[in-house]
């Protein structure tokens, strides 16, 4: 039992009633990281100096018995494409390593005035590009239930900083199932929100109708507290959603009696034996707590990841134009002229997946080939959202497993692009349709994690919230920590 | 379709990225992999089809016409690879 191993509003009654400091929270976070983060590789920058001036605010705020913040002194990682001002923002790339921002990102400001202390940046696929975080330009993160296998990404470093403890909670990025596939895989709860639902202003895009910020955490709990925090309104952020805020801990009822469940047969399809059976096991205890649940059809689920592929790729190879090396992050030394500037730097610059995707992107959309794959995964995406839409008319929600296998040895894909993009077959149909979805641990394969999805309408967050916490409380997966 | 070699030296240099031999013969295997598989998209039948380019429907979203603050200078230069007089500097353009 640590520190962190506390209910969120134990550590706030203890704070209040100074049992607990919030530099005892810090330093927790610290101590944790020094022990393990070289064996994890979580972290690329940390904020050492910053966090523990930022909790001698906040124990004098305490002491002066002030209001607290929603996550008032609670030690948080945030990934590293996500921008902080004054703080590296490298989105794990050597074309960003020297890059200093000059703002706060939405999620950042929002997670300062909810008082929780940035403790560090999280390392990622390189622009958010892959599902292992072995795309790191700097190095590759260690899942913390076993070192030898990937932590998953592309929020690697975010599901393995939770897992390890080296922060009480952290922030990841999701367009085609980057915080549900590494919450899965290191045995942590991951939560996209609803495109819209959470502002995407200073998070550095990749592909901008998907990329959505959403909380990594250790339990259900949690999760709604961070959610809290961070949804809501921007107008810098043009597709930001004007929709109410619910409160979310108070959707965690405990109550599912009646709630009724879609279960798709194609997520089940060619799904490793163990993690089926860890599913079903779920099922029959989502049914003895009242949810009712039935096989469904999402007949386009086989198309999801060609799609994806398509449009994530074009989108990232518009977005990814303004690394040119005029404005800012690393230039090319002696290049002769305006035209060589830009393709040395970025040549050097992007890793091998990133110029990939790049490559597919900027194929797709080119002269001729538009219509053929562009527009035609446009027209797929329709008919995946339709799917979702026309389950939702009868069921309130849509469960299934995260992933089709556990995490996988380190090395073991790298050299095949395709085989790597089918391990997101099961989120990233979600992704394409906009609605929320969480993993939430349900079991084990080999002491390997197993992580459950569950789907939810638009903005309907309080219902997935409310029965991932109804599971939660009736099992022990969460309460597994890896031996480190 | 198949791409060819010379398919991907043109997309490279529409996405201005040099590559190397070696680059360019594994991108144009890994491409061809990958839009092989795309080609799965054909089976459906999306002639009557609307594209979705964005979950939410939102189009043309502005604020009022009014002065904001801007940033100011030195942090706009902050990460600059290069700059000269309040400008960004570059290589000639023109001889």
């Amino acid at each position: 039992m640590t520190l962190f191993d506390l209910r969120l509003q134990d550590i706030h009654s203890q704070l209040r009633s100074k049992e607990l400091s919030v530099i005892d929270l810090v330093n927790e976070a610290f101590a944790k990281i020094g022990e393990r983060d070289e064996r994890i590789g979580a972290y690329l920058t940390l904020n050492e100096d910053g966090a523990r001036a930022e909790a001698a605010r906040l124990d004098d705020k305490l002491a002066r018995g002030e209001d607290l913040g929603l996550l008032f002194g609670l030690p948080i990682g945030v990934k590293d494409n996500m921008v902080t001002e004054g703080l590296l923002t490298t989105c794990a790339s050597q074309f960003l390593s020297n890059y200093d921002p000059i703002y706060d990102g939405t999620v950042i400001t929002k997670l300062k005035q909810a008082d929780s202390v940035l403790v560090g940046k999280l390392n990622m696929d390189e622009f958010a590009m892959g599902g292992s975080n072995e795309n790191s330009s700097f190095h590759p993160v260690r899942n913390p239930w076993d070192l030898n296998r990937v932590p998953g990404g592309s929020s690697g470093g975010s599901a393995a900083a939770v897992a390890a403890g080296e922060a009480y909670f952290a922030l990841g990025s999701d367009t085609g199932g980057s915080i549900r596939q590494p919450a899965s895989y290191c045995g942590v709860v991951g939560l996209k929100p609803t495109y819209g639902l959470v502002s995407r202003y200073g998070l550095v895009a990749f592909a901008s109708s998907l990329d959505q910020i959403g909380p990594i955490t250790k339990n259900v709990e949690d999760a709604a507290f961070l959610l809290q925090a961070i949804a809501g309104y921007d107008p810098k952020d043009s597709t930001s959603a004007q929709v109410e805020i619910p409160n979310y801990a108070s959707a965690l009822t405990g109550d599912i009696a009646g709630l009724r469940i879609a279960v798709p047969k194609e997520y089940l399809e060619g799904v490793d034996p163990q993690i089926k059976a860890s599913v079903m096991e779920a099922l029959r205890l989502l049914e003895s707590l009242g949810a009712v649940w039935e096989e469904v059809s999402l007949p386009h689920t086989e198309y999801a990841v060609a799609a994806y592929y398509l449009l994530a790729s074009s989108e990232a190879s518009s977005n990814l134009s303004r690394f040119d090396g005029v404005r800012y992050g690393v230039r090319a030394d002696h290049a002769g002229s305006l035209i060589d500037l830009y393709h040395e730097s970025r040549s050097q610059g992007f890793g091998p997946e990133v110029k990939r995707r790049i490559m597919l992107g900027t194929y797709a959309l080119s002269s001729g080939y538009y219509d053929a794959y562009y527009l035609k995964a446009q027209k797929v995406r329709t008919l995946i959202k339709q799917d979702f839409d026309q389950t939702f008319e009868k069921y309130d929600v849509i469960v299934g497993p995260t992933t089709p296998t556990t995490a996988f040895s380190l090395g073991s894909q790298v050299d095949d692009p395709l085989t790597m993009y089918l391990n997101d077959i099961l989120t990233i149909p979600v992704s394409l349709a906009g609605v929320p979805a969480l993993s939430i641990p349900c079991g084990f394969a080999d002491g390997l994690p197993i992580g459950l999805q569950m789907i939810g309408k638009a903005f309907d967050e309080s219902t997935i919230l409310r029965l991932a916490h109804a599971f939660e409380s009736n099992t022990d997966h969460h309460k597994r920590r890896p031996a480190l | 379709m198949s791409i060819e070699t010379k398919d991907v030296e043109h997309v490279a240099k529409l996405a201005r990225l040099n590559l190397t031999d070696e680059e360019r013969d594994m991108f144009t295997e890994q491409l061809n992999a990958i839009l092989q598989y795309a080609e799965k998209l054909n089976e459906l039948d999306t002639e009557d089809v609307e594209p979705t380019t964005h979950v939410l429907r939102l189009s043309n979203v502005m604020r009022e016409d009014i002065v904001q603050e801007s940033l100011a200078q030195e942090k706009v230069f902050r990460n600059a690879p290069e700059e000269e007089d309040g400008q960004f500097k570059v290589p000639a353009v023109l001889e």
